[in-house]
């Protein structure tokens, strides 16, 4: 029990403190093979930005090596003999950065910030010689999320995926008890009928899940100030229709499974992680090969998450996303059919 | 010995009469490997732009062009309002807008400076810096050019010239970073699962009394309970390495020795914790939702989707209590960049002494009487 309202609870303050992709400190290391007044201001420049850590100083080629496989630095800057020098006699001199691109994205952020930032020293040397260059300056602007803030991208994952844990995993493995220890027999040679057994196994999982989706929200905004700007009903609403949905998929899987480990392993690798990686959870569904953005449809959390997205953080109504919803509606109709007749057969 | 033996041939004779078991240990692995490498993807490829041109000038038109000839982005819409670049953000039509205002070319040449704005949808902040920081880098190229040309002492350019050199992996390819993580993820995943449903299997099913009247001690007991589930993790990992090497042509830069080495000892982390947590609970159930839990954590923490550098310190310091996240980054030491042994000594020393301690716990908890 502590187990089940601790998972969200502990999933969101993860997701929301310690899961972010944002570059600030990354350890970098610097081998100045001139150590001038243009290399010490260009080091003083780059460390200042806040995005980087000056984590060590190195004194020759073959240390550049060394640090990046230990691993914690990210990137050698590199400047060359005599940089102030050869900048005087020939205006012109180079910086090498060493990028640990094994982490491609981290990479190519790194390189992106310190490169602005020495194009930038390049545009005030060029700016005090009278030599004004030309300039683009670029204003960005970060709709929805201005603070780029993780939590905004997660949260909506989070519900999704405990929704679907809860009423997956739950349903599925204690109807798979029940077969497992023979109580399921006397449930059934009972006067009850199969759909009182089912709704009553159901029941419970349902507020189990409604109170989880209440801390999640809750967290959300309270905690990490996330803001639900459209409709809390359609929001609710919404999350019912995809609890049933969950719970007949859960039902479904017990059906089909003789033993709880079965029914586990079921939904733990059927269901879990490809609802974590293939229904935009972290990672967006445009960017994965074409045959994987097909199977991306047929996961249920994907369009759950598209509908949380809608409404809690653009704030738009039901038009935006009814196609979404007719989605999810579809999918639970077709498991509750599927496994009324699977229940049926093993009646007899 | 021979009590240990009886053991291992009992326990191997369990899973490999379980039919459904033996497919979920050997394919569901390989598949998901397959599978999650190209879905667990933070590249963006395709960032679908609209651009809004009140300018309609020369200048103003090939910066729109250099994004269209980007191999990052793809036009999606171009128009003169900006209400309506907007709209398709909202559904989800486009992911980014770049405004250039009217009189942008005049005000380049008048002034010397111009302004472009960029508008990115935010809701996923990782994708939304990484698509500011490809737009920026357009832009910064193109401003670079136009110096060049413009500039009176003629192909000069910038007096710093910057050149990045991107090690490890030059296309930057983001697969080559997640496939010796996700490899680790599985084998945890399974090792973990299989350990801690085990023992409270026997419980539930009451065979546990009969192995408890039997001669057996706790040292056998447990030995016998980890071998073959570590002989299972291993296989697992042997069968990833291939596929990693087969089916991604990512060949381990390091030694594969090391590489075993090191898993060995991770796996004795991994199982003993199941095991552990297999001699405290009662009901199955119970717990898969502890393992759950304690994977999650391990999972979310382990810098396997995102890097531990960007998390709080006290993130950070949890870590440190983190199995998965010293294997996942020892792994991809060996695999990605060939680190030897004394690159990472301390990370295994950390995992050795995590090995001894959750062993020890896994067979002092474990209790003979009921």
């Amino acid at each position: 029990m502590v187990i089940l309202f601790g998972i969200p609870f502990v999933q969101v303050l993860l997701f929301g403190f310690a899961i972010t992709n944002d570059l600030k400190n990354a350890p970098v290391a610097i081998l100045d093979m001139s150590k001038d007044v243009v290399t010490r201001n260009i080091t003083r420049k780059l460390v200042s930005s806040g995005y980087f850590l000056l984590e060590k100083n190195l004194q020759a080629n073959d240390e550049i090596e060394r640090v990046l496989k230990q691993g914690t630095i990210k990137m050698v800057v590199v400047f060359e003999s005599g940089f102030a020098r050869k900048l005087q006699k020939e205006g012109k001199a180079h910086i090498q950065l060493i990028l640990d691109a094994s982490e491609p994205n981290t990479a190519s952020m790194i390189k992106a910030y310190a490169e602005g930032i020495i194009n930038g020293y390049s545009f005030e040397m060029l700016a005090k010689k009278g030599n004004i260059p030309l300039q683009i300056n670029v204003r960005s602007k970060m709709l929805y999320n201005p603070e780029l803030k993780s939590v905004y991208m997660f949260v909506p994952g989070v519900i999704t995926f405990i929704l679907m844990l809860i009423s997956v995993m739950m349903t599925s493995v204690s109807i798979a008890r029940e077969k497992e220890t023979g109580t399921l027999e006397a449930l059934l040679v009972s006067p009850l009928k199969p759909a009182q057994i089912v709704v009553g196994k159901v029941i419970p999982y349902i507020i189990l899940s409604f109170i989880n989706l209440l801390t999640i929200l809750g967290l959300a905004k309270f905690v990490f100030s996330m803001p639900v700007n459209g409709s809390y009903l359609l929001l609710l609403s919404e999350s019912v229709l995809f609890i049933i949905m969950s719970l007949s998929l859960g039902i479904l899987i017990s059906t089909i499974s003789k033993t709880q480990q079965q029914a586990m392993l079921t939904s733990m690798f059927g269901l879990l992680l490809p609802t974590i990686l293939l229904s935009g959870f972290i990672f967006p569904v445009e960017n994965m090969p074409v045959v994987l953005q097909y199977l991306s449809h047929l996961m249920p959390g994907k369009w759950f998450i598209i509908i949380i997205k809608n409404v809690m953080l653009k704030g738009v109504g039901i038009e935006y996303f009814w196609k979404e919803t007719l989605i999810i509606f579809l999918i639970s109709l077709f498991f509750i059919v599927v496994s009324i007749r699977k229940f049926k057969i093993r009646l007899e | 010995m021979k009590t240990v033996l009886y053991i291992l041939q009992k326990e191997f004779i369990q899973v490999f009469r379980d039919k459904a078991l033996l497919p979920m240990i050997l394919i569901v692995p390989v598949m998901q490997l397959l599978v999650l490498s190209y879905a667990a993807t933070f590249e963006i490829k395709m960032v679908r732009l609209v651009a809004v041109d009140f300018d309609k000038s020369g200048v103003s038109h090939r910066i729109i062009d250099r994004f269209n000839g980007s191999p990052f982005y793809k036009l999606a819409a171009q128009t003169a309002n900006y209400a309506e670049a907007e709209d398709l953000l909202k559904k989800d039509k486009a992911d980014q807008i770049i405004v250039i205002p009217e009189y942008f070319s005049k005000s380049l040449t008048n002034e010397k400076r111009a302004e472009i704005q960029l508008v990115t949808n935010a809701i996923n902040g990782s994708a939304a810096s990484l698509m500011n920081s490809y737009a920026l880098n357009i832009i910064m190229t193109f401003n670079k050019d136009i110096i060049v040309k413009t500039n009176p002492l003629k192909g000069r350019g910038l007096p710093v010239e910057v050149r990045p050199r991107f090690r490890y992996n030059p296309e930057l390819d983001y697969k080559t970073y997640m496939v010796p993580g996700i490899l680790v993820l599985l084998v945890t995943i399974i090792g973990m699962i299989l350990t801690s449903m085990n023992i409270v299997k026997e419980k539930e099913v009451g065979t546990i009394e009969q192995l408890n009247v039997a001669p057996i001690n706790r040292f056998h007991f447990i030995a016998g309970k980890l071998i073959p589930f570590w002989i299972i993790a291993m296989f697992d990992l042997l069968l990833g390495l291939a596929v990693a090497r087969f089916a991604f042509s990512i060949s381990i830069e390091g030694s594969v020795f090391l590489l075993l080495g090191v898993a060995s000892v991770y796996l004795v982390v991994v199982l003993s914790f199941g095991l552990f947590v297999s001699t405290f609970t009662e009901t199955m159930q119970q717990a898969m939702f502890v393992s759950y839990f304690f994977l999650v954590i391990f999972i979310l923490l382990s810098g396997l989707f995102t890097p531990i550098e960007s998390m709080p310190r006290w993130a950070q310091y949890l870590d440190y209590l983190n199995p998965l996240a010293y294997f996942i980054k020892i792994n991809r030491m060996i695999m990605l960049k060939g680190s030897s042994f004394s690159d990472f000594q301390e990370q295994f020393y950390s995992l050795a002494v995590y090995a001894a301690v959750m062993l020890s716990f896994a067979t002092f908890r474990h209790r003979k009487t009921v």
